[in-house]
């Protein structure tokens, strides 16, 4: 039993070093004075300086933000939607079309996702920028919302709103009231992961944004393209703080709320 | 079941449909037309057969219908190549990204009850995190001149520094690395939800832990070794920035010659046609995904 | 148990961080033995179970199995089988393979593990149901598949841990019978773990009574139910109505016993002198319920219930306690509301330690 307790605990240190030391690396050598990527010439905040006066990096960031915030909302909408038509209907006509749709984008290639909204778009004359690129990732956060809070609604007791009906809810209203903020938690999650999607993405961004519309990851690409620089390092540390933040207070606020059930 | 749906009914179920029906299914039909077009020099640099709004006349411009893109992959072998290359890198990715994932995901999975919830965010967490900057930071750890590289020479282990980065290898460094959390999850649940009592009465039976492992464990981690692989398999296939950032020139991945054609090249017939093949690929995969999704998830 | 003991505890001590969860227990359990081991939840009557099974390590003390310690034996190695309160068959075998698995695990042959299941399908009537998966069958068979499964590698002792809690009233009385026909005719020790006292009454040749990690009482069913050793175990096994009085006088080793102030009545034999206060236990179906006679407490009925077989009823005393009284048969009761007079045979009553 030692032993195996042993082995254990060395799977995990391996794996988790395995995941955080590059983020890590990363996060250390964007405080290295040097420009040199391997050699450490001191701390310094120099490369956050000059970030700040990177002016085309900021207006990305801001278009990012935007896009996602929107994009996110709408995928949320439209998934919470899709998840409760599959949670709660049944049978309904064209059930497997429907849920294989659901599924596909979470492993379909970014190419083949970007390329044909990208075409659709073309097809369409719509003027590419930044609704279009809005549009493709709330299709692609709207999947993952969908799996997200349908895998919570199905844990929940269908009791409950059988009780919320008994006792004079219209079904709507039983989900309304009952359901939904139940699966709060989930929604929220949901919007999270949409948004973290939207932020993240390059390649769907690239096939669907315009002129005026190239977001952070696209900027951050091009500059990657050309090489490392402390910079990028910097801008990495950034977004892997602001992250780092909203999972510490999300956990924090999960964890709080389930010691306030147990007492 | 009732035979009619209330308004606000119809609703909820009618705007995820009308929405993935125009951004998802439609899109792929368009795809599938332009690849049937003939490549032109014009914006959009391609010649519709026919447009919408042709009416009955489309049934007419069937026959110009042409097969040119997709002739054009069976001719240059380096698209056969490049799709072979794709699934044998996917492959490779796979089975190192499970070699890795499972122990991680079985050493979590029979944690405490106290540290599960937290291994589990350390687990998801680089998820949340740019895949973008995660793939980014391995060149500053793979380049010649990078971190492994130093690390190695001044701790004596080589002499000369290796040649990892742009590289096949450092491809799948990077999808094994990016992945991880989407085979450590189905893993992790596999694993954790099996009844603690089901190893006890194996070793109450006489099977060693060894024995139990290979015989209760593995067995019923079955389904999430399965959802993990296809997870990763899948987008692994058509990855672009992994190959573009990682890989070296000769490195030769289906999405990156999608891009390629593209942007690169402007031949959008040729890139939808890459598409399509691409998709016609992956089906099977993704109706064993799809289908392993359902199971998990019975309505 | 004139000859060695299969299992024994020497002054065994589990504890969990604070939680003392077997204290000091030492016991021996007989070869071909139906011992069960009864308690509430928590008593440690689990714990004890899981010792022998192997699945936890004593903090204290030794565990020998045929004279053997079973301190550095790991579970698969102990010639031991426990029967799961889950059951704990394996979702992806077959009841065939759940049923061979510890003979396969033993590296018998496939023909003479094919020949024992087939045996052991038989025994617990589930012929022809060898190709099942567990999800295919109802509680009871999967209850049957777990208990053949135990029974495979002929182990020295049984454990069941609960076996019948899954399992709906009239079909729990079947398999304790069932039981018990299969433990006399293969003589394998039995040890049952369990809450319920029906069970370890009916089934057990002797139980042990636990409580808060101790053992309690260890007796015969009937030594346990008749004289039971302390106010914990006559509550526990049964109903029991008690007494406080104080000792007024002894004669010829029976005592004389005035309960609150009230009448006197005779008892049993006690020990303690004269003044000592002792608590007097009698079950309800000792209990006697007249309308006329002087003698006995007064009381008022509460409420009486029919059940069939029997008639309980409750009186409150006029010192405000309440007596529950049971009767066999179809005699009457007499009405809610009826002012009777409670007492019992000096027979009837049990003296317990205060």
């Amino acid at each position: 039993m030692k032993q195996s307790s042993f082995v254990r605990s060395a799977a995990l240190l391996f794996g988790f070093a395995f995941l955080y030391a590059p983020i890590a690396l990363l996060v250390i050598y964007s405080f290295n004075a040097s420009r040199l990527v391997t050699v450490w010439g001191g701390f310094s905040t120099r490369w956050y300086g000059s970030l700040l006066e990177n002016d085309q990096l900021i207006a990305s960031a801001w278009i990012s933000l935007r896009i996602a915030l929107v994009s996110a909302l709408i995928a949320t909408i439209v998934g919470t939607c899709a998840a409760i038509a599959l949670a709660r209907f049944g049978r309904f006509r064209g059930r497997l079309a429907f849920s294989s749709m659901i599924y596909a984008p979470l492993v379909m290639p970014e190419v083949i996702t970007g390329l044909s909204l990208l075409l659709l778009f073309v097809a369409l004359d719509i003027p590419r920028g930044f609704w279009t690129v809005v549009v493709a990732h709330a299709t692609l956060g709207m999947c993952f919302v969908a799996v997200v809070v349908h895998a919570r609604l199905l844990t929940l007791d269908r009791s409950l709103e059988e009780a919320a009906m008994d006792l004079g809810a219209t079904p709507g209203g039983a989900l309304l009231r009952v359901t939904l903020p139940l699966a709060a938690p989930s929604i929220l999650a949901g919007y999270a992961l949409a948004f973290i999607l939207s932020i993240d993405d390059v390649v769907i961004a690239s096939f669907t944004s315009g002129p005026g519309s190239t977001t952070l990851p696209m900027r951050i690409y091009s500059q990657v393209r050309l090489g490392v620089t402390p910079e990028i390092n910097a801008v990495s540390t950034i977004l892997i703080g602001m992250v780092a933040l909203i999972l510490a207070v999300g956990v924090l606020t999960s964890l709080r709320s389930d010691a306030s059930v147990r007492d | 079941m009732k035979a009619r749906r209330s308004l606000a009914e119809r609703l909820v179920l009618g705007a995820p449909w009308v929405w993935l029906l125009v951004f998802f299914l439609i899109p792929f039909l368009i795809v599938v037309k332009i690849s049937l077009s003939q490549a032109a020099l014009a914006q959009p640099p391609y010649a519709p057969v026919f447009a919408l709004g042709d009416g009955w006349e489309a049934l007419e411009k069937l026959k110009e219908l042409s097969l040119a893109a997709y002739a054009g992959l069976a001719d240059d072998w380096l698209y056969a190549e490049a799709y072979l290359s794709s699934l044998r890198l996917a492959a490779v990715s796979t089975a190192f990204t499970l070699a890795v994932a499972y122990p991680l995901a079985y050493a979590m999975a029979r944690a405490s009850h106290r540290w599960r919830p937290i291994l589990l965010v350390l687990a998801i967490a680089p998820f949340w995190t740019s895949f973008l900057i995660r793939v980014y930071a391995w060149i500053t750890i793979l380049k010649d001149e990078g971190l492994l590289n130093h690390a190695l020479l001044s701790l004596g282990l080589i002499s000369e520094p290796l040649h990892i980065f742009a590289s096949d290898e450092a491809v799948v460094i990077g999808i094994v690395y990016s992945y991880l959390p989407f085979m450590v999850l189905p893993l992790y649940n596999a694993i954790a939800r099996q009844p603690p009592d089901l190893l006890e009465a194996a070793a109450d039976l006489g099977a060693s832990p060894t024995a139990a492992f290979w015989r209760i464990t593995a067995p019923l981690s079955a389904p999430g070794v399965v959802a993990g692989c296809l997870l990763v398999f899948i987008p692994a296939i058509g990855e672009f920035v992994i190959p573009d950032l990682l890989g070296g020139s000769d490195t030769l991945m289906i999405g990156r010659t999608l891009w390629i054609e593209f942007f690169d090249n402007r031949d959008w017939p040729t890139a939808s046609a890459v598409a399509v093949v691409l998709l016609a690929l992956l089906v099977v995969p993704m109706a064993f995904y799809e289908r392993s999704q359902m199971a998990e998830t019975p309505s | 148990m004139s000859a060695a003991p299969l299992i024994t505890f020497e002054h065994v001590t589990k504890r969990y961080g604070a939680v003392t969860a077997v204290d000091d227990v030492s016991l021996e359990i007989g070869a071909g033995e139906f011992f069960a081991l009864l308690g509430p939840s928590g008593c440690g009557k689990t714990t004890l179970m899981r010792l022998i099974a192997g699945f936890e390590t004593p903090d204290a003390g030794r565990i020998l199995i045929d004279g053997r310690d079973m301190a550095d034996m790991p579970p698969h190695a102990r010639p031991v089988n426990m029967m799961f309160q889950s059951y704990a068959l394996f979702p992806h075998m077959d009841v065939a393979r759940n049923i061979g698995f510890g003979l396969a695990q033993a590296g018998q042959p496939k023909a003479a593990i094919a020949a024992r299941v087939a045996e052991l399908l038989r025994l617990v009537q589930l012929e022809g149901l060898g190709a099942r998966k567990p999800d295919q069958l109802s509680g009871g068979q999967r209850q049957r598949v777990a208990l053949a499964r135990a029974l495979a590698r002929k182990p020295r002792l049984v454990l069941l841990d609960e076996p019948l809690a899954a399992l709906d009233r009239k079909l729990r009385e079947e398999t304790q019978f069932e039981l018990m026909r299969l433990q006399r005719e293969l003589g394998t020790a039995f040890m049952l773990v369990t809450h319920d006292q029906d069970e370890a009454m009916v089934m057990a040749h002797r139980i042990a009574v636990m409580r808060a990690g101790r053992i309690e009482q260890l007796g015969a069913p009937r030594a346990i139910y008749e004289v039971p050793a302390s106010r914990f175990v006559a509550g526990f096994i049964g109903e029991v109505n008690l007494f406080e009085g104080v000792v007024a006088r002894v004669e010829d080793g029976l005592a004389f016993v005035r309960l609150n102030g009230l009448n006197a009545l005779v008892c049993a034999a006690v020990e303690g002198a004269v003044g000592a206060s002792v608590t007097l236990a009698v079950r309800p179906e000792r209990m006697l319920l007249e309308l006329v006679r002087d003698e006995g407490l007064p009381g008022v009925v509460l409420d009486s219930a029919y059940r069939g077989d029997t008639q309980v009823a409750r009186v409150r005393l006029a010192n405000g306690s309440l007596v529950r009284i049971a009767r066999f048969g179809a005699a009457l009761m007499p009405e809610r509301g009826a002012a009777v007079r409670v007492s019992f045979a000096p027979d009837a009553a049990r003296v317990l330690p205060a």
